[in-house]
């Protein structure tokens, strides 16, 4: 028989803790995916964000250090300056990144550090029991806003990778999901594009990649796959956010 | 120290968005396995907690420097001791403890800091030297008694890329409250360990005192001349001055507290040493304190007004 597909030497022979449906557990086979043909993982070091995808540790096979909520870029930063050959790259959720990590995340691009983000937006802090996120989407209900997000209580769901796109150190920035094969196949590109630009030197980069919290959401997985097609993608376009690869020379 | 790091090979030096970010990429760099610092005064120290705790936990080497001024909230600039609590009960979340060193001269700046680098290397911990305002705008001739150091060893647990060895964790977070209990119990073992080897303080005049002034850093340096004074018109008054304020020197102060029974504590706060004081003494000797807060700043001859009326409430004997 032919074989088509085998585990990524990177990936752990550890099963995912995570939930049936999660987007964690394909983001982190994508990124070892990424770091095997890449041929980096001995140059790789993750830094996973406490919530439920603090335990990435477990599973990715990198050198790897907790950091506290919000913290990465500039955990990230200490890193790269201090061992320019690294690889770093933060791995934060939404409330993560969007929330407490703005200013940390903001100046880390602006400063067009080599390091990359890899940022899962699922619209709902979904440890702690799914409280509404900056990413929660309008009218969208959860444990803090059982009567759905209200314009004018709680404001407008954040566009990070929107607002990074802003500032002239970042470099490349991509919005993709991991909701179905194809979205998949385009998330695995875009995270090897983002190492790729660190690995070129070329300054900041992000993928933000909208992941289901079937749990959180209170849905079947196969619902959660559907409503962030139908839902999330409408306040979150997927696609490229900012791409200035090409007229940037590495220094 | 931009103008001499920033540009150096094998050095970096960054200006951060916020004492936050600061804290993390020290934390980030000490993860790496460089000798890294950062610097603030009280408010941005408050601000650096968190990545204390972090870098406590993770037992990654660094070193602090709190130059600092009166509080709390935004407070004053001027000089003040008033971080004395933060600085030596651990400051931030969690069971942990700093090693605290305090300057009392630019000379001691620069001893100590070069000490401070070398004892957070040595037990893997975060060191944090307390200054304050007076001391960090003071100018005075200074030797540097150090050579650069060589270029060190790369640190056992450095994070820089799993090349030709299996990938490294540097963290804590777990959900076994044994292990976390574990963890705890190994840096208290440490803890200990600092305590018996790193304790240091000076003594001054201490031998034949009828009364010894308790101060570190500035206020020290204060007390120092109101002793002297104090000496000239014939008051047995000595010192004792904690270099580490965390180890503090309990055993010292404990022994000289055979010979001497009057304990003057003199702070820039409300009376936070003041504490460690009391509980090294147990019982033994009488303290009085004399403090000023928010960051005024004593002059030698009001400590002399204040040990002169203590040596005579107590009825204290003078030299012959």
């Amino acid at each position: 028989m032919k074989k088509v597909y085998s585990r990524p030497k990177t990936l752990k022979k550890v099963p995912f803790h995570y939930c049936p449906g999660c987007g964690h557990s394909i983001v982190h086979r994508l990124l070892c995916e990424v770091f095997d043909e890449l041929k980096i993982q001995d140059r790789v070091i993750g830094i996973p964000p406490p919530g439920c995808s603090v335990f990435a540790y477990n599973y990715i096979d990198v050198d790897m250090a907790e950091s506290a909520h919000g913290r990465g870029a500039a955990v990230a930063t200490g890193i790269k300056r201090a061992c320019p050959d690294a690889l770093p790259f933060s791995y934060q959720g939404d409330g993560d990144i969007a929330a407490i990590g703005t200013a940390e995340t903001i100046h880390a691009a602006n400063r067009g550090e080599n390091i990359t983000g890899i940022f899962i937006n699922n619209a709902v802090y979904g440890m702690t029991g799914g409280q509404m996120a900056p990413t929660t989407l309008l009218n969208m209900t959860t444990t803090t806003t059982p009567y759905g997000r209200d314009l004018k209580l709680e404001g407008y769901p954040v566009k990070l990778s929107e607002m990074l796109a802003l500032v002239k150190g970042a470099t490349y920035i991509e919005r993709v999901a991991v909701n179905s094969p194809a979205n998949i196949r385009k998330a695995k590109k875009a995270i090897k594009k983002a190492f790729q630009t660190q690995m070129d030197n070329l300054g900041y980069s992000l993928v933000e990649i909208l992941s289901p919290c079937p749990t959180n959401w209170k849905m079947s997985p196969v619902e959660s796959w559907k409503w962030v097609d139908e839902v999330m993608t409408k306040e979150f376009p997927l696609g490229v956010i900012k791409d200035i690869t090409g007229e940037k020379d590495a220094d | 120290m931009a103008t001499n790091l920033s540009r150096r090979e094998g050095c970096a030096f960054i200006q951060a968005e916020s004492e936050v970010s600061a804290i993390n990429m020290v934390y980030g760099a000490s993860l790496a396995g460089a000798r890294v610092m950062t610097s603030s005064s009280s408010p941005g120290i408050s601000l650096k907690q968190e990545g204390i705790s972090y870098l406590a936990a993770c037992e990654l080497p660094a070193v602090i420097v709190n130059m600092s001024r009166g509080g709390p909230g935004l407070g004053s600039i001027s000089a003040a001791q008033s971080d004395y609590f933060q600085a030596t009960r651990g400051g931030g979340h969690g069971d942990y403890r700093t090693i605290v060193l305090g300057p009392a001269s630019v000379q001691e700046l620069a001893d100590l800091t070069h000490r401070a680098f070398d004892l957070a290397d040595k037990y893997m911990l975060p060191v944090i030297i307390l200054g304050d305002g007076m001391l960090g705008q003071m100018m005075e001739p200074i030797e540097f008694k150090h050579e650069a150091p060589p270029k060190l060893q790369l640190r056992g647990r450095a994070v820089r890329g799993a090349k030709g060895r299996p990938s490294r964790i540097i963290k804590t977070f777990t959900s076994k409250p044994s292990e976390m209990e574990e963890i705890n119990w190994s840096l208290f073992r440490r803890y200990q360990l600092i305590k018996k080897k790193e304790t240091s303080f000076e003594t001054y005049m201490t031998e034949d005192a009828e009364l010894i002034v308790v101060a570190f850093g500035a206020s020290a340096r204060i007390a120092r001349g109101a002793i002297k004074n104090a000496r000239a018109e014939g008051l047995k008054v000595g010192m004792l001055r904690p270099i580490t304020l965390w180890p503090f020197p309990s055993e010292k102060l404990k022994s000289l507290a055979r010979d001497t029974k009057q304990f003057l504590v003199f702070e820039m706060n409300m009376g936070q040493m003041l504490e460690d004081v009391q509980l090294a003494l147990e019982g033994e000797g009488e303290i009085s304190f004399h403090g000023r807060p928010g960051g005024v700043i004593p002059t030698p001859s009001e400590i002399l007004k204040v040990i002169k009326r203590l040596y005579h409430q107590k009825g204290l004997k003078k030299a012959k």
